[in-house]
């Protein structure tokens, strides 16, 4: 059963790229044989967080306008070898890649990869009607801020209407110690007021800078991050495997927090 | 849950960032997914507002009038609280259903 998902979100920076890098490794780390395709046509950059950007010779666009065969156009990646990337153009051409096409290009993939990871150009322009064509699945990342929810709900009803009906949710950035000051919104209001089923809670965390950095995913680290930990388990979790989500409650024993937590037990 | 309700009882409701911006993003989700325009709404609460002053009179001070939205549906809530000892400004007909 070959899968097509699109990772996707209203507004730019709350982490699309970084969750198909991860998702993509982990599932590959996991023995399934993994594309990952950079829909994000001029805007090139899921090779970079892959550390790929100097095997890409050809791209989705080259092998639209027949100047490659898909196959040549595919980079392995250098450390896993389940996992290839479809890069996008970095120069947008006057005529971009239609719907039809995506799902062409979608379709050979998924003869032979178990998994078509799909990373979305943000918002809701033409690029996204095109990145989604060919979708079975929608992963959606927002970060707990108003402008992002926002933008999300507009994203789960344009799924909707193209009848994606398999919509997880994905939190990105959360900071614990903010939704305990009352701060900042937590999992479950995000997850309520959207009314998508979660598949991930990812805390904010430096290492992802690093990992970018370095061009290496962060579940490949030896001793994965907390961030690492929590993408590896949505994949699991996309596997179908049952995963507790993180608890992600700030790390201080005190006496008040012990009396949170206490007050915090569901009555029934 | 037995926090939160102590939350409530000793932190007046939207004291904290987290609750403003939840209700925040309630009252514009709730528009965006009706995708009804400000004029239409305007034209609709007014309209409402000259049939049911037709029957009782209503205190203008009070009235709440909003789009609610909750697990993808949204809700018109028009909470049109009558004002006391008012007779009926003008009883027409009565209405059919009564």
């Amino acid at each position: 059963m070959n899968r097509i998902i699109v990772v996707t979100s209203g507004k730019g920076g709350v982490g699309k790229t970084t969750t198909t890098a991860n998702l993509g490794m982990a599932l590959a780390r996991r023995g399934r044989k993994v594309a990952v395709i950079d829909a994000d046509f001029g805007l090139r950059n899921l090779d970079l967080l892959l550390g790929l950007e100097n095997r890409v010779v050809y791209t989705a666009v080259d092998v639209l306008a027949g100047q490659c065969r898909l196959e040549q156009a595919l980079v392995k990646d250098k450390r896993q070898p389940n996992l290839v990337l479809l890069p996008a153009a970095q120069n947008r051409t006057k005529d971009a890649v239609k719907p039809e096409q995506m799902k062409k290009i979608a379709g050979a993939m998924a003869r032979v990869y178990e998994y078509i990871l799909i990373d979305c150009p943000a918002g809701i322009e033409m690029g996204f009607q095109n990145a989604i064509a060919a979708a079975q699945e929608a992963l959606i990342v927002t970060t707990p801020e108003i402008s992002a929810v926002r933008d999300a709900d507009r994203v789960v009803g344009l799924l909707e209407a193209n009848n994606i009906k398999n919509i997880h949710l994905i939190i990105n950035r959360i900071r614990p110690a903010m939704v305990q000051a009352n701060d900042m919104m937590s999992v479950e209001d995000v997850r309520e007021i959207l009314a998508v089923p979660l598949i991930g809670v990812v805390p904010d965390d430096e290492k992802v800078i690093v990992s970018t950095n370095k061009g290496e995913p962060l579940v490949l680290a030896e001793n994965p991050s907390l961030a690492g930990n929590a993408f590896d388990n949505i994949a699991r979790r996309l596997e179908g495997e049952k995963v507790e989500f993180l608890d992600l409650t700030a790390n201080n024993d005190g006496f008040f927090s012990r009396i949170k937590k206490v007050l915090n037990k569901k009555l029934f | 849950m037995l926090l939160e309700f102590l939350e409530r009882l000793f932190l007046r409701p939207g004291d904290t960032s987290r609750q403003q911006v939840k209700n925040r993003l309630k009252l514009v989700l709730a528009h965006d997914r009706t995708d009804i325009s400000p004029e239409s709404l305007e034209a609709m609460r007014k309209e409402i507002l000259a049939v049911v002053s037709r029957y009782v009179e209503l205190d203008t001070e009070s009235m709440d009038f909003s789009l609610e939205s909750s697990e993808r549906a949204t809700a018109l809530i028009a909470n049109l609280p009558i004002s006391p000892g008012s007779p009926p400004t003008r009883r027409t007909s009565r209405c059919q259903f009564c």
